[in-house]
């Protein structure tokens, strides 16, 4: 066999499907005739993108809310669902207050947390042997944390979500390998839907991503077994939301 | 006959009568059908959406060669390796090189249809790598040497007692009742592996042209594990799992979990734009990107079928489809099962080989009622019939036909048929069942209708 370099390789498939392109396929929902199954005209505005059309489907999706009260609710409501501990307090020093308790009852011994204003102050409060995981640290020493402090870029309302990513969350492996996920926010990260959350966070970053971008919803669940929900499957039992 | 049908046909016999295995799927997809339509009711419109995700997913695939440019020419920026592999073996190669290179011995796998498509896992054990499926359903599938049940649903197939007897033999555990339990046991076991591994392997759901980022779907956590841990990590991935912009994904994500598996969005969807990059605390040094054709652009070159690459692989059509909830997920002997996989299987494998599966359906359409993406499906497993009838035709099916449409046509010779069949009829039903039953093919499965006493026509003199 002749060894084929990746180029070639890219060259013959990008050949394939330009090829196979130019025959036209017939639009969707069309089943070749042009009838529209149950199309509903969109209200909102069709803007282009790149040159296509692009419906924003943003209106057809489930809604977050308008005021920020609403937002508030949605979110509580889905965390319920979700069994995310969702707690919305008055202030830094009562976050603070249900932190040391939720880690006395714990009896958590080691704290993983990564730098930032919120966890700094955080991880003072508990005052704990704290792991800081910025600048790398070893697998093996956050394995043993019973608890990963993170802050986050948005909470999102609609589906009770929220985003954490490798620069700004202390890394990829802080918010899922201790079994419990706490995560520190404040009242204006809560956005309304996932449209406004990506929207959100590309404003954020620029063109300067991050490694990884991770939208997490609710603690780590499976139901590979019959279909029942247990929750802590690989990543986090608990996920804890604080915030003010 | 070819041996893929064969093999169909018997195992479909087997099963659909083993009322245990359809109570236990019945159950789940009950279950699954209750959060779906719950989620579903959440959405402002839902047909809307659909009707959205579908024509976003057409503009993608219509514009593959130009957004799969974007995508690899973003994600190479920022230090990933893409290596394109036109066939299933090329892509085996190229990782099977990745990890030789790494000088790995333990690589941990998240969940990856493409690499049940391309056998992945017999390739690396062959060459003595150990390899460690992740998701839950997959360990326990893997544990028993089987392939996957359901594309979304492994291990849907067994009951908390099989899993528990498996892993009290492969892992030495305790017996236990407890779903809760066993998945501890299944944490136990992985933890250290995702810790102790130097190469983690993914699938992917999306990718993001605008972007440059792969996004992956999961709920466990395993897969962004899997990304974190090891210091190689590679991510195979069919060249059709294009989207063209970020925020596509806030229609995908919540149609892919809501029609998938009756969730509003999926418990972690990772974006993943590069490896480590400087500044962050951990991830993996080195990341490749495996891209698959492996016949995806043959399925393209047919524009009548080319919206079957625009699945998201949701699972919903299987989930709703009365042959998969008969004859489940092995009968078919495939990577995708169900209806999609009966759609695109003769495509990716040969249509002669694997046209049978054209015929296990009733044509009901729920597939394509469920699809969040709108494929037309049930209309494309007719195509597959047609064309491959177009490419064998039978003679004697034909003459068969021409016979059927002379005596249609003829309403003397029809009337005589009908009497000569009243008086055969007597007779016939005699013969039902034994050897000598001339349509004992039809018979042996079903009844055939008993010959009208007279015919409409006669009734309808009669009465006046
Ligand atoms: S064909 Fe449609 S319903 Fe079936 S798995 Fe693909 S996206 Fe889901």
């Amino acid at each position: 066999m002749v060894e084929e370099s990746p180029m070639n390789a890219q060259e013959r498939i990008l050949a394939r499907i330009r090829e196979a392109l130019t025959v036209p396929a017939p639009k969707p929902g069309s089943h070749g005739h042009g009838h529209d199954h149950g199309r509903v005209e969109a209200p909102a505005p069709v803007f282009s993108f790149k040159g296509r059309p692009v419906h924003v489907a943003r209106a057809w999706l489930p809604p977050g809310g308008s005021t920020p009260q609403e937002h508030l609710t949605r979110f509580a409501a889905a965390s319920a669902e979700l069994k995310t501990d969702f707690r919305c307090v008055e202030s830094e020093a009562e976050a603070h207050a249900q932190l040391r308790q939720i880690a006395d009852t714990e009896g958590w011994k080691r704290v993983a947390t990564h730098h930032s204003p919120l966890t700094d102050a955080a991880s003072t409060a508990l005052a704990r042997p704290t792991l800081f995981t910025d600048g790398g640290y070893v697998p093996d020493d956050l394995e043993v944390c019973e608890v990963g402090i993170t802050t986050c870029d948005v909470l999102v309302a609609q589906t009770g979500s929220l985003v954490v990513n490798s620069r700004t969350s202390g890394g990829r492996a802080l918010s899922v390998l201790p079994p419990h996920h706490v995560v520190l926010a404040r009242k204006d990260q809560l956005v309304c839907d996932l449209t406004e959350a990506f929207q959100r966070v590309e404003e954020m970053h620029g063109q300067n991503w991050p490694s990884m971008i991770s939208l997490v919803t609710g603690p780590s669940r499976t139901g590979d077994i019959e279909r029942i929900l247990v929750l802590g499957a690989h990543g986090p039992k608990k996920l804890t939301v604080l915030i003010w | 006959m070819s041996n893929a049908a064969q093999q169909f046909l018997e195992a479909a016999g087997t099963i659909t009568r083993n009322l245990r295995h359809r109570g236990l799927i019945q159950t789940a997809l009950r279950k699954y059908e209750v959060a779906r339509d719950r989620k579903k009711s959440a959405f402002n419109d839902w047909s809307s959406a659909r009707q959205s995700a579908a024509e976003t997913k057409w503009d993608a695939i219509n514009h593959l060669d130009t957004y799969l440019t974007e995508f690899t020419s973003k994600i190479e920026a920022r230090g990933t390796k893409v290596h394109w592999c036109p066939t299933g073996p090329e892509a085996r190669d190229t990782i099977r090189g990745i990890i030789r290179d790494a000088k790995a011995k333990c690589v941990v796998k998240s969940k990856a249809m493409t690499a049940e498509e391309i056998h992945l896992n017999e390739a690396l054990e062959k060459d003595g790598f150990e390899v460690v499926e992740s998701d839950l359903g997959e360990f326990i599938v893997q544990l028993r040497k089987e392939p996957p049940y359901h594309i979304v649903f492994p291990a849907m197939h067994l009951t908390r007692d099989e899993i528990s007897d498996l892993f009290e033999r492969e892992l030495g555990s305790s017996p236990t009742r407890e779903p809760e339990e066993l998945t501890m046991i299944a944490r136990r076991a992985l933890r250290r592996k995702y810790i102790q591994a130097d190469v983690g392997i993914t699938g992917a759901n999306f990718a993001i042209a605008e972007t440059g980022m792969v996004s992956i779907t999961e709920n466990e956590g395993n897969a962004r594990l899997t990304a974190a841990l090891p210091r190689v990590m590679i991510t195979l991935l069919g060249i059709e799992k294009i989207l063209p912009k970020l925020e596509d994904l806030a229609l995908f994500l919540p149609l892919l979990a809501t029609a998938g598996a009756g969730q509003t969005v999926t418990g972690y969807n990772t974006l993943y734009g590069g490896p480590r990059q400087p500044g962050e605390s951990d991830g993996p040094v080195e990341w490749h990107v495996v891209l698959l054709d492996n016949r995806r652009t043959e399925l393209l070159a047919d524009p009548e079928q080319r919206d079957a690459l625009h699945c998201i692989r949701c699972g919903a059509c299987l989930n709703v489809c009365p042959i998969f909830r008969n004859v489940g997920g092995h009968t078919y002997g495939t990577t995708y099962s169900g209806p999609v996989g009966s759609v695109i299987t003769p495509h990716l494998r040969g249509l002669q080989d694997w046209k049978h599966l054209s015929n296990a359906s009733s044509l009901c359409g729920a597939c394509t009622e469920a699809c969040p993406v709108k494929i037309d499906l049930h209309h494309h497993l007719l195509q597959n019939r047609r064309n491959a009838i177009g490419e064998t035709p039978s003679w004697i099916e034909r003459l068969a036909w021409r016979a059927h449409a002379f005596v249609i046509n003829t309403p003397a010779l029809y009337q005589f048929g009908q009497e000569v069949a009243r008086i055969v009829e007597p007779l016939r039903l005699r013969l039902q069942g034994t050897p000598l039953d001339p349509v004992r093919s039809w018979t042996r499965t079903r009844d055939l209708p008993p010959v009208a006493p007279e015919s409409f026509k006669e009734w309808w003199r009669n009465r006046r």
